[in-house]
């Protein structure tokens, strides 16, 4: 009971055209999310400065996901080919420095699937929550 | 410093049922900034409005934080707000406490923590706004129709009625659509030739109205109010200004055995052609893949015979290129293919058809000249099994055919069966269904009397099986409600094909950047309020792009795409969206990194004189974003390597705040 007692933060950086109206339908259609998820809207997910990431982790953020539209359906035509490219790099990067994989990850919800919306943030938390708090990056001058 | 309100909104119980209003306005009323934190039943309303314009005035207000619904919903409605208390607009931001909160969270404590997080996040974003104001386009008074169907051309005339001009794009030889195939349409019975085609009649007499025949588009440019289109007019080897329609051509061709699409390859037709009596333009077509000539080079019998002269042989694919200020997507559907179901025997006889084949077998210009004779042996069949839903409801079966109701099966099919009915009154028609579903005006009555008065054997269950055997059909199905076996020697089997957009229509929301449903239906701005506009802006929907419909409801939302585009042409100018990308010239080292990744080319370079800390000059090449033509997506932001470039509304800094502010 203790371990599930521990409620990871997740920030969810979502674009405004696909990803934030799926998280929108989701709620629309009541489809439950653990409250952990923390919603940052952006106007596409190539607007997600990798700078953002690390300063969510250094703050003491356990996981990022970052969510946008299908590769092909950019609503700026092909802002999510630069998001997967550089999140690739990043996390891989993130991965070295010692943050799991599990505490990263990048997904392409479009505005009509509430439904996956929900299911990919149950997931995401349950994965993170199994992986406990993160601290590898947490910056101690933030905790004063 | 800013000063801050905060309006906590209840939604009536949607927001505060989960949520504790009273402790998020509280809990907001001490952040950095805040200096009036209240809460109310309905901000949206009149009311809540109100109370949100008179704080701006008692309080000095220099932004303000609204924890509600969706930014998508009422951001514009509050914005409106701020700006009629003198407010800047863009000093309003929004916390998503309804969807993104109580209506997915069910637990008080939980949700009423979440929900002053999100508002303390919208409260440290608010700190860093600065006021904006939108720039302004010239829109361009021209209208682009994708799709000459029924959609298309209502839409087309709606819009050129109002004194703007149209152009439909088709790639067909002529418009019509689908709807040109049609024999009668439910509930009324009308002929579909004898309304459709006074319609495009009209259509290629309105002077406002161009039509593109046998056209495509290939590339979409721009944005609301400024698209620029390139349209592919293909090569169909015939002056479409000197051809007179005379029809002489497709009556000597020699190469007699092409496969005629518009009976659904049930007879043939030449291989220089007009698709059926009424085309519009009326014009001849040479079919490239099957002409002689085009081939081999040895034939030329249309071009003899032609008197206009009309006849080239040597037209080339044709690209315009053109301006407009709105699309419509009007690109229609087709029923889907038969390949998947072959346990009804489709592909292993010729009197398994489908619905649109059954339409063009009862048309008076169908390869039967309207008489409803088999394929196969030209027999009239005296028994006929209609069988409904296949590849619609596909629950289990997604694989093979479509989850959704394909809307238009049940009431064709009571019409197949009342006009078969009528015409043969010997004929044993039976109709398979899991559900017949007929709302709409009229329509229940409609297939009552197909019950009723017609007769029509209505059985409720699946066909498993259909088997050819000698010239019968031996039909195997379920009857539910006794729970029997039936066995049917059925003369002709008609299958109600789910219907599925077209296929040129993924490509080209790729084009508009429309987004699109995981059926490839084109998705609306909002399912309710904005059926008839696509989420990207200047692009409207129109007919069965957006989902199945027939045709009453095809031509009432054709007419709403019209006017919702009448009231874009008919505005001289558009405010633009003022969160475009700036940079700072004293940090822009001019490394091109953000023109690169632009998708809009909105980034040009400049040489500017700068006064430097020692007094001298030097000539620095900078960046400048046009902001007419950024569209704001960010793109540049995070390309460039020296973070000279941000985003307004969306900077940085007040990304990081959020983030600070969630992770506390």
């Amino acid at each position: 009971m203790q371990i599930n007692e521990y409620k990871p933060l997740i920030v969810a950086f979502c674009c405004n055209w696909c990803s934030y109206a799926g998280a929108d339908l989701a709620g629309n259609n009541r489809l439950n999310y653990p409250a952990d998820v923390k919603i940052i809207r952006v106007p596409c997910s190539c607007r997600v400065n990798p700078m953002f990431v690390l300063r969510a982790f250094q703050r003491g953020a356990d996981g990022v996901i970052i969510c946008g539209c299908h590769p092909g359906d950019c609503h700026y035509t092909s802002g999510n080919y630069f998001t997967r490219r550089r999140m690739a790099l990043l996390f891989s990067m993130l991965d070295y420095l010692g943050i799991e994989r599990e505490r990263t990850r990048v997904e392409w919800v479009s505005a009509a699937e509430g439904a996956k919306f929900a299911a990919t943030m149950n997931d995401f938390t349950e994965k993170v929550a199994a992986l406990g708090e993160n601290k590898r990056l947490e910056d101690l001058r933030c905790k004063r | 410093m800013q000063r801050i309100g905060v309006f906590v909104c209840w939604c009536g119980s949607n927001i505060a049922g989960t949520v504790d209003v009273q402790a998020v306005s509280d809990a907001l009323k001490n952040e950095p900034g805040v200096v009036f934190s209240t809460n109310y039943q309905y901000m949206c309303s009149q009311a809540g409005q109100d109370i949100i314009k008179q704080a701006i005035a008692e309080h000095k207000l220099t932004g303000i934080v609204v924890c509600s619904c969706s930014p998508r919903m009422h951001e514009a409605t509050f914005r409106k707000t701020a700006a009629a208390a003198g407010l800047n607009p863009y000093m309003v931001e929004i916390a998503n406490i309804r969807e993104q909160c109580s209506w997915v969270h069910k637990d008080m404590p939980i949700g009423t923590e979440k929900a002053i997080i999100l508002g303390k996040a919208a409260v440290a974003k608010v700190n860093l706004n600065t006021p904006l104001t939108p720039g302004e386009t010239p829109v361009t008074k021209r209208a682009l129709v994708i799709g000459g169907g029924i959609a298309g051309i209502q839409t087309a005339l709606d819009i050129a009625d109002a004194g703007f001009p149209v152009d439909i794009v088709e790639k067909k030889p002529t418009i019509g659509g689908k709807m040109a195939q049609l024999d009668k349409t439910f509930p009324t019975l009308d002929c579909a030739a004898c309304i459709l085609t006074p319609k495009m009649v009209d259509v290629a007499q309105n002077d406002k109205i161009r039509i593109f025949s046998y056209s495509e588009v290939t590339d979409v440019k721009g944005f609301v109010g400024n698209f620029d289109v390139t349209i592919k007019k293909h090569a169909r080897y015939v002056k479409e200004d000197v051809c007179t329609g005379c029809g002489l051509c497709t009556e000597k061709c020699p190469q007699k055995k092409v496969p005629n699409e518009f009976n659904l390859g049930m007879d043939n037709r030449r291989a220089i052609y007009i698709p059926f009596a009424q085309a519009v333009p009326k014009v001849a077509t040479i079919d490239p893949n099957y002409c002689t000539m085009l081939k081999t080079g040895k034939c030329g019998v249309c071009s003899k015979v032609c008197t206009a002269g009309a006849i080239d042989y040597k037209q080339k694919d044709e690209f315009i290129e053109e301006k407009y200020g709105a699309i419509v997507v009007a690109t229609g559907y087709n029923p889907i293919s038969m390949d998947k179901f072959d346990e009804f025997a489709y592909s292993q006889s010729k009197d398994v058809i489908t619905s649109l084949e059954f339409e063009r077998l009862t048309n008076a210009a169908g390869p039967t000249a309207g008489k409803l004779l088999r394929p196969s042996d030209g027999k009239h069949p005296h028994t006929i099994v209609f069988v409904q839903c296949v590849g619609s409801r596909c629950d289990s079966c997604a694989q093979k055919g479509k989850e959704y109701c394909s809307k238009i099966c049940c009431m064709y099919t009571a019409k197949h069966a009342m006009l078969t009915r009528d015409k043969y009154p010997d004929t044993d028609v039976y109709v398979f269904y899991i559900d017949v579903r007929t709302p709409g005006k009229n329509f229940d009555e409609f297939y009552r009397r197909a019950v009723e008065e017609y007769d029509v054997h209505y059985v409720k269950g699946m066909v498993g099986k259909v088997t050819p055997e000698g010239d019968k059909l031996k039909v195997q199905a379920s009857d539910l409600l006794t729970n029997k076996q039936m066995h049917i020697d059925a003369d002709l089997v008609v299958l109600a094909a789910a219907i599925e957009p077209d296929k040129s229509a993924r490509p080209l929301a790729t084009m508009l950047t429309a987004s699109m449903d995981t059926n490839d239906f084109f998705t609306e701005a909002h399912p309710k309020l904005r059926p008839v506009e696509s989420p990207t802006a200047g692009v409207f929907l129109s007919g069965t792009c957006q989902g199945p419909k027939d045709i009453p409801e095809t031509v009432s939302q054709a007419g709403a795409a019209a006017s919702k585009v009448i009231g874009l042409l008919a505005k001289d100018k558009l405010t633009g969206n003022p969160c475009v990308a700036h940079s700072d010239e004293w940090m822009c080292n001019g490394c091109s990194s953000c023109e690169r990744v632009c998708p809009y080319g909105a980034i040009t370079y400049e040489d500017k004189e700068f006064r430097m800390p020692d007094r001298t000059t030097a000539i620095r090449r900078i960046a400048v974003v046009n902001p007419a033509v950024c569209q704001g997506c960010g793109a540049c932001t995070v390309a460039c390597p020296s973070g000279a470039m941000d985003l307004r509304g969306f900077a940085s800094s007040q990304i990081m705040a959020e983030v600070d502010a969630i992770c506390k």
